[in-house]
């Protein structure tokens, strides 16, 4: 074991696949000789050549279709998009090609690509450095989706995105790359040294998809949530002082239905919370399925705590951003339907 | 003075109702642009972007440096790939209009486009098609019985008939599964060849798109990252004049080559009368010598034309001349290839009827083969269990759930 901030844990993460596999390759703008923009990959090129950890042009298009055509022959290329608000260039290369690969030749093809892309706002980026884009992934047939809300898992789960078969989509929350965050920009900032899910350990491990984590469990609601918002909505609660079950999605394709709604059948109450926007945000099926399957246990309609449906305002950073004050909101709605 | 811009659109030289022209077309003489070496630097070569590389001159005689001296026997073959690939392409376009077919897209003029490179290029090359590529499967020995079953999405269907008619695929046959989201395999054909160079291994990529769907930014991402790695892969641009209704200009080849986007960004671009099987089988051995030879990239232009309709749902008549095709000046694939072995006395038209004749009756009785596979009306049927498969390695519970759901609605259960 070994203390890790988020970054650290996905280059180990990296370091540890490329260490046993000679065909994962990595390539992104700034991967290499800079070790990325957010120093995931420091210090790879140095290690494993730049055969292997490739700087590319800036072009998301040709990032992920050319890492298409490096899986077909037989590599296990790791893209990082820069941010995930760039990714849009690349969109039918992920969409109609590397998601429908395997189902338009029949198994014939497959690439097993990941990519990684930083999202989430919190850190001053304005409308295009703040993005949640993980429905647009959820919504298409074929992609992995996980977002990751600590070190642990973000290792885990990138181990896992490698080699998997599959084309996965990583979804970094890069507010949580430091720290956890509880949503309260005006405390100082905190390390992963404080948080249980800092100590990673070096070797290889997986996290698998399609498992929830129940992070904290509770009586009086389920509060699920995923990413930067797992953090926000456990202090949200604790300050309100209510006993709620909350669960870490940590995959949200696939989907773990069974944790989420063995909780919520057992409280009686759900809030859904992430920082994308509300409308059509994934919370929209999360609330749907809780309602399939729990909707006889409900004791009051669900609750969607999430971003404003308007683009991540620069000068209004954290009035966009579904901090505690909006969580307390939906906690008391949940508790006490009008 | 003042000289306001205006805004430059780009007509075509004729329309339906106006003599068809294609006094737009650059030519050169056959023979009459150098070969330079395959290992020449970009700058060396910049003519041939803008030329028109020919092998077969108006009396059909191979002629210049760039005459790839292909023994009878081979031109023969060639020959016959093509003369099946139009037989078939006929064919289906029959059924389809007889509605055994829900739609198809036919390479008529264009045969020695893929059927000459397919040739030229290696077995173990792995090549990224087009649409209209279909002489590659017949190159690569796919069983026409194959391609039907794909037309027809019945129980034979390489693709479990998830694919629409010609987007056929073959992993042994090194055949790249054929998207409908245009030149998107560009830069995929790149990322291949750039894993190949990684891994060491002398194979190349090839990989095929219209002049019209060069316009996509992926053509370009594609051009740059073959650049910038030295790629080993041709990156061929079938400039066949026309993308369904809108000519090539509106691409951007009013004002340049298509092949002279390969010198802007520092490769070798080849302009080449993609209707002689020696120019585009010698043009695609020069790229391909070069980049297996560590040269890196090349731009190939095809300059031939789409003598048949786009696909089966448009009709050519209604936004260009109906006699254009007769007017074309590169002239016919199969019949130049023809003449030009006539002329070495290596062939006959008697010999030419026999081989039709055969081809023809290949056609049917693979037709007639498919059908047993199931028709789009009758006979066997996919399972509906497959619908869920291949969307994942692994069947999610999701969809298994959903699979059941479907059986129980076949099933009739309220």
């Amino acid at each position: 074991m070994a203390q890790m901030n988020m970054i650290q844990a996905l280059n180990s993460a990296m370091d540890v696949a490329m260490g046993r596999d000679p065909n994962v390759v990595i390539l992104g703008q700034d991967v290499g000789f800079f070790g990325g923009v957010f120093r995931c990959t420091d210090g790879l090129q140095r290690k494993y050549g730049e055969h292997r950890v490739l700087d590319t042009p800036i072009a998301e298009g040709g990032i992920i279709g050319a890492a298409l055509g490096m899986g077909v022959n037989g590599l296990r290329p790791v893209a990082e998009v820069q941010f995930a608000d760039y990714v849009y260039p690349a969109y039918d290369q992920i969409v109609s090609e590397l998601a429908r690969l395997r189902y338009r030749s029949a198994g014939d093809f497959h690439a097993p690509v990941t990519v990684r892309m930083p999202c989430g706002g919190g850190i001053r980026g304005g409308q295009t450095h703040s993005q949640s884009p993980e429905v647009l992934f959820a919504h298409v047939c074929g992609l992995k989706v996980a977002i990751p809300s600590n070190p642990y898992d973000a290792k885990g789960l990138l181990i896992g995105a490698i080699e998997d078969d599959d084309p996965v989509i990583l979804l970094e929350p890069k507010r949580l790359y430091n720290g956890p965050f509880d949503g309260d920009p005006n405390k100082p900032a905190v390390s992963w040294g404080t948080h249980p899910k800092g100590e990673v350990p070096v070797e290889h491990y997986t996290v698998p998809f399609g498992r929830a984590e129940v992070v904290r469990a509770g009586t009086q609601m389920t509060i699920i949530a995923y990413g930067t918002m797992v953090h926000v909505v456990a202090a949200a609660a604790q300050a309100m002082g209510f006993d709620a079950e909350i669960i870490d999605v940590r995959s949200i394709v696939p989907l773990d239905v069974d944790t989420l709604c063995n909780s919520v059948c057992k409280t009686g109450r759900c809030v859904i919370a992430h920082e994308a926007t509300r409308f059509a945000g994934f919370g929209a099926e999360l609330a749907a399925t809780v309602m399939e399957n729990c909707f006889w246990n409900l004791e009051a309609p669900i609750q969607r705590v999430a971003g404003w449906d308007t683009p991540y305002p620069h000068a209004f950073e954290w009035e966009y951003f579904p901090g505690q004050t909006r969580v307390s909101l939906a906690l008391k709605a949940v508790m006490e339907p009008a | 003075m003042s000289n306001p811009s205006r805004l430059h659109v780009p007509e075509p030289p004729a329309r339906p109702g106006q003599p068809p022209d294609f006094s737009y077309l650059q030519l050169s003489p056959a023979g009459a642009l150098p070969r330079p070496e395959t290992g020449a630097s970009w700058r060396e070569v910049g003519s041939l972007a803008f030329g028109l590389i020919r092998v077969l001159d108006d009396s059909h005689r191979a002629v210049g440096a760039w005459d790839p001296h292909i023994a009878p026997e081979n031109l023969r073959l060639g020959l016959r790939h093509m003369l099946l690939t139009r037989l078939f392409d006929d064919r289906m376009v029959r059924h389809q209009r007889q509605g055994k077919l829900s739609f198809y897209m036919k390479s008529t003029g264009e045969e020695a486009v893929s059927v000459a490179a397919g040739m030229a290029l290696e077995p173990g090359d792995m090549l990224f098609p087009a649409y209209r590529n279909q002489g590659l499967q017949v190159v690569r020995g796919r069983r026409l019985v194959d391609l039907m079953c794909q037309l027809l999405s019945n129980t034979g269907d390489m693709c479990r008939g998830r694919q629409l008619p010609v987007m056929y695929h073959s992993a042994p046959a090194k055949l790249f599964s054929i998207s409908g989201n245009l030149a998107t395999q560009l830069p995929q054909a790149v990322g291949w060849a750039m894993a190949a160079a990684i891994k060491g291994e002398e194979h190349i990529a090839s990989t095929w798109t219209g002049e019209g769907s060069s316009a996509e930014a992926d053509f370009h991402y594609a051009l740059l990252f073959a650049s910038v790695y030295r790629a080993p892969v041709l990156i061929n641009v079938v400039n066949n004049q026309w993308a369904i209704s809108t000519f090539q200009g509106t691409a951007g080849g009013e004002q340049n080559s298509f092949a002279a986007r390969g010198p802007a960004y520092g490769m070798p671009g080849l302009r080449v009368d993609g209707n002689d099987f020696l120019a585009v089988y010698a043009a695609t051995r020069w790229a391909a010598d070069r980049a297996r030879n560590g040269g890196g990239a090349t731009v190939v232009e095809l300059v031939t034309y789409r003598a048949g309709a786009h696909s089966t749902s448009d009709d050519p008549a209604r936004y260009r001349p109906r006699d254009e095709p007769e007017h074309w000046p590169l002239g016919d694939p199969i019949e130049r290839l023809k003449l030009h072995l006539m002329g070495l006395g290596e062939w006959s038209e008697a010999r030419h009827q026999e081989l039709s004749a055969e081809l023809d009756a290949q056609v049917s009785a693979e037709w007639k083969e498919a059908l047993t596979f199931g028709t789009m009306s009758d006979g066997p049927r996919l399972n509906r269990d497959l619908m869920f498969e291949d969307v994942f390695k692994e069947l999610p519970e999701h969809l298994r759930r959903q699979r059941e759901l479907l059986r129980a609605e076949l099933a009739g259960s309220p």
